[in-house]
């Protein structure tokens, strides 16, 4: 295979830090790299040295041929460098045919749009791709998967040779996912090649051709094909042996305590939904993207009240109108969208922890300032919160430390329900194995945990019991003994559904 | 604390001065710094209001019009049909809660924009009170004043105006409220991130609304003291523009339209700049025509400088991040 490009000696610093040092990379037309790394490893920086965002402090370039010591944006385009990012770059009030020309619209000899011809390429672009919309959807009507693959057409459409796509299925239910891969796969018949980042190894494993791992801004290993297995990725991207990702229970669940039934949530009108939770387990809760967990979990913390059905924790009835409610029946929820709705970002550790107890510091109205730091402080250590102190800022902190900063809030005032929606997202993992310890810790002590998952490997890992959601239904309950992919995916798809025991 | 900003809106003010001073002594005269304090107050009383409902992530067009219309409330209950100032200045006061409670609720309830909330209200309080005027001048008429409400309206104690002590007063309960609260606490998680101000169980629609009511409550009593330093109003023109010189001096003041940003110092100090800079327009014998080009200006002037000074903060937090 031609080599398409090859980066040698790639190194960039700032001020006292080396974020690359002497990175070599190369890819050929039609190859799939998996790009592996923990967070803060440096990935993020090279790709963007390749979309000439970044310029290295040294290092070369050779792409068709042609050394380069840095790129410019334009450069890096015009040579078919294109990106499909994490967080995607859409104008939701825009069409699909627009949002992929958006910038470069052909124009009509009038020097108007070309609405026709813009039309017409978009969908061939979309024919490719075999996507269930046409050129004239407005994007706000798109799931983020059929996004994802509006901005794979994007790419498309500026004769991309290699796409670049940062955690691409990091918010993709599992046959979505499946779907991008598929994707993937003709992209490389195409010639395309790949550099697919992803903190799911499963998938790495699935579609690489390759592997590269980053440890500290250093190349720390490559794999063959042969050699890709989860142990030997794991082991690349920590430097050393990870025991084990998941901490097995120490007690048995005890006893039912919160029970649901016949909950009916406003997303799903028509549906009743009856869920038992036990003292001490973690039950997982598995289905595809919009199967109704998050609507569930918001309905639990009263962030959208049940329109019917009956909540009872320890055998008394619990009425959840808003999150107060829930709150002071000890019923936690850490969201799916941590930056959204975990923390204020722009707050201090402190402020955050405190947030949801504030009168519990206060005396008359007053916040008493001490005793908020001790317990900031405590929570700081309890959780090992990596920042320099409680007065700084959560935006500087990994996604890892954010989520804990998520937890502390909730674990200073005696959880006994606490919902998990997605705890591990966009999390490394060094960082995913201690938020399962704690997970762990914390069903040991007696607390309950309903844990909300799109990642089969984790819900399987972490699991005492797995409730499957299919279309705002609990499709099915499974014990320990009867946990596989191909049960959760059977239940997740609907098919020979069992009604909850 | 004073934060950075702030202390940079001290060293201008004091630059300002200077220069005024040196260009016209009477600066500095006690007429001046007197007729100065008296404004300052004025304005800042109402100004505090407006800057909560800033930090709040709104804002509040309204209070111009409701001094309007709460001015000719005030001085027809006061003068026309004859009520004890100790019930008119309160009835003045609970119509500017209502009305702000009313803002809140459209707001938090109805779902509604506070601009165009508080635009709406612009508009309907100015007409009413024309319409209840008929559009003449109300004044307070022969032998209806009060000697202790005019005192403790528009009147000094050891020289300081009245309109300044209140204002003093004012901030100095707000700062406590807004920076050592609970509720101050919840006015900046909300303002900042609403969203995860209501996961983690904190009741936004009521710390928003409790700002419009703040703010409208102010205005009422503000509408008084203005009253009484114009002894009439003329519902056409009464209280223009005041509300854009409450977001004007809050803005200044270092509070974010964004929400989530701005302190009481800042927002004081916010408003005695802009009354300085009217007063160096006056003393300096600029054209009066040019004041509002003045206070734009410099208005622009702090906004581009505090920008570049968050940017020069961003980029080396961002280097420590890279770090981390």
């Amino acid at each position: 295979m031609a080599i398409f490009l090859s980066m040698q000696g790639i190194s960039k610093s700032y001020p006292g830090v080396t974020a690359l040092k002497d990175v070599s990379f190369e890819i050929a037309a039609g190859e799939v790299v998996g790009l592996i790394g923990e967070n803060g490893a440096g990935k993020s920086t090279l790709m963007k040295v390749l979309g000439g965002v970044v310029a290295p402090s040294a290092g070369t370039m050779v792409i068709d041929g042609a050394a380069h010591d840095r790129l410019t944006v334009r450069q890096s385009q015009a040579a078919g460098i294109a990106f499909v990012h994490q967080e995607l770059n859409l104008f939701e009030n825009i069409d699909v045919a627009g949002n992929i020309f958006a910038g470069r619209e052909p124009r009509t000899r009038l020097g108007l749009i070309d609405r026709a011809g813009m039309r017409r390429e978009a969908a061939q672009l979309l024919e490719i791709l075999r996507v269930p919309y046409g050129p004239d959807t407005l994007v706000e009507c798109l799931s983020i998967a059929e996004r994802q693959m509006l901005e794979i057409a994007k790419a498309l459409s500026m004769k991309a040779r290699l796409i670049i796509m940062d955690e691409p299925t990091s918010s993709l239910s599992l046959n979505e996912t499946d779907c991008l891969l598929t994707v993937v796969r003709n992209l490389q018949e195409r010639g395309v090649a790949i550099v697919f980042i992803t903190h799911r190894l499963s998938e790495v494993r699935a579609i690489a051709d390759r592997v590269v791992c980053l440890r500290d801004g250093q190349v720390a290993g490559h794999l063959a094909r042969a050699e890709i297995s989860q142990d030997a990725m794991v082991r690349m991207m920590i430097g050393r042996d990870l025991q084990s990702l998941y901490t097995p229970p120490k007690v048995t669940a005890a006893v039912d305590f919160l029970v649901l039934s016949e909950i009916v949530t406003p997303a799903f009108p028509h549906c009743q939904l009856d869920l038992t939770l036990r003292t001490g387990e973690i039950l997982g809760l598995a289905g595809l993207v919009g199967s109704g967990r998050t609507s569930l979990a918001n309905t639990l913390f009263g962030i959208t009240p049940a329109v019917g059905g009956k909540i009872t924790l320890e055998g008394t009835p619990l009425s959840v109108t808003r999150p107060a409610d829930a709150i002071r029946a000890g019923i936690y929820l850490a969201p799916e969208d941590r930056k959204r709705a975990g923390i204020v970002l722009e707050m201090t550790i402190r402020e955050n922890i405190t947030l949801p107890n504030l009168p519990a510091f206060a005396r008359y109205g007053l916040i008493r300032r001490g005793p908020e730091r001790d317990l900031s402080e405590q929570q700081k250590t309890a959780l090992r919160i990596k920042a320099p102190g409680i007065e700084t800022s959560v935006v500087t902190l990994s996604g890892g430390n954010q989520q804990k900063v998520v937890l502390a809030k909730w674990l200073s005032m005696r959880p006994r329900v606490i919902i998990f929606d997605e705890p591990t997202r966009g999390i490394d993992v060094g960082a995913k194995a201690e938020i399962y310890a704690l997970m762990r810790e914390l069903a040991d002590g007696g607390t309950g945990i309903l844990m909300i998952s799109s990642d089969l490997e984790e819900v399987i890992g972490v699991s005492d019991r797995i409730a499957v959601m299919h279309e705002g239904r609990i499709s099915g309950l499974l014990e320990r003994a009867a946990f596989s992919e191909d049960a959760v995916m059977r239940l997740a798809v609907g098919l020979n559904e069992r009604h909850a025991a | 604390m004073i934060s950075k900003k702030e202390l940079a809106l001290i060293v201008l003010i004091l630059v300002v001065g200077t220069v005024t001073y040196s260009l016209n002594p009477r600066f500095l005269s006690a007429v001046n710094i007197i007729n100065m304090a008296n404004l300052t107050g004025l304005f800042g009383i109402f100004a505090i209001g407006v800057g909560l409902v800033i930090i709040s992530g709104g804002i509040d067009l309204s209070v111009g019009s409701m001094f309007a219309l709460l001015g000719v409330v005030f001085l027809d209950l006061f003068a026309n049909v004859g009520l004890h100032w100790t019930v008119a200045l309160p009835v003045a006061v609970g119509l500017g809660l209502l009305l702000g409670l009313i803002h809140g609720l459209l707001v938090t309830k109805a779902g509604l924009q506070p601009f165009v909330v508080t635009l709406c209200g612009l508009l309907i309080y100015r007409g009413i009170a024309r319409y209840y005027t008929s559009d003449s001048t109300m004044g307070f008429g022969y032998g209806t004043d009060d000697a202790t409400l005019r005192w403790l309206m528009s009147g000094r104690t050891f020289d300081v105006p009245h309109t300044f002590i209140a204002f003093l007063i004012i901030a100095a309960i707000m700062a406590i409220v807004l920076h050592g609260s609970v509720y101050g606490r919840h006015l900046f998680a909300t303002g900042k991130n609403e969203e995860a101000a209501r996961y983690s169980g904190i009741n936004t629609a009521r710390v928003v609304t409790t700002t419009y009511v703040i703010s409208g409550g102010l205005a009422g009593l503000a509408s008084v003291f203005i009253v009484f330093y114009t002894n009439s109003v003329s519902p056409s023109s009464h209280g223009n523009f005041y509300e854009l010189y409450a977001i004007a001096a809050a803005v200044l003041g270092g509070c974010s339209l964004r929400g989530g940003e701005g302190s009481i110092l800042g927002i004081m100090l916010g408003t005695i700049l802009l009354q300085i800079l009217q007063n160096l327009v006056n003393l300096l014998g600029i054209p009066s025509s040019l004041n509002f080009a003045v206070m734009g200006s410099v208005i622009l002037l702090g906004v581009l400088a505090d920008q570049e000074l968050t940017r020069r903060r961003k980029r080396s937090l961002a280097a420590v991040g890279v770090k981390a």
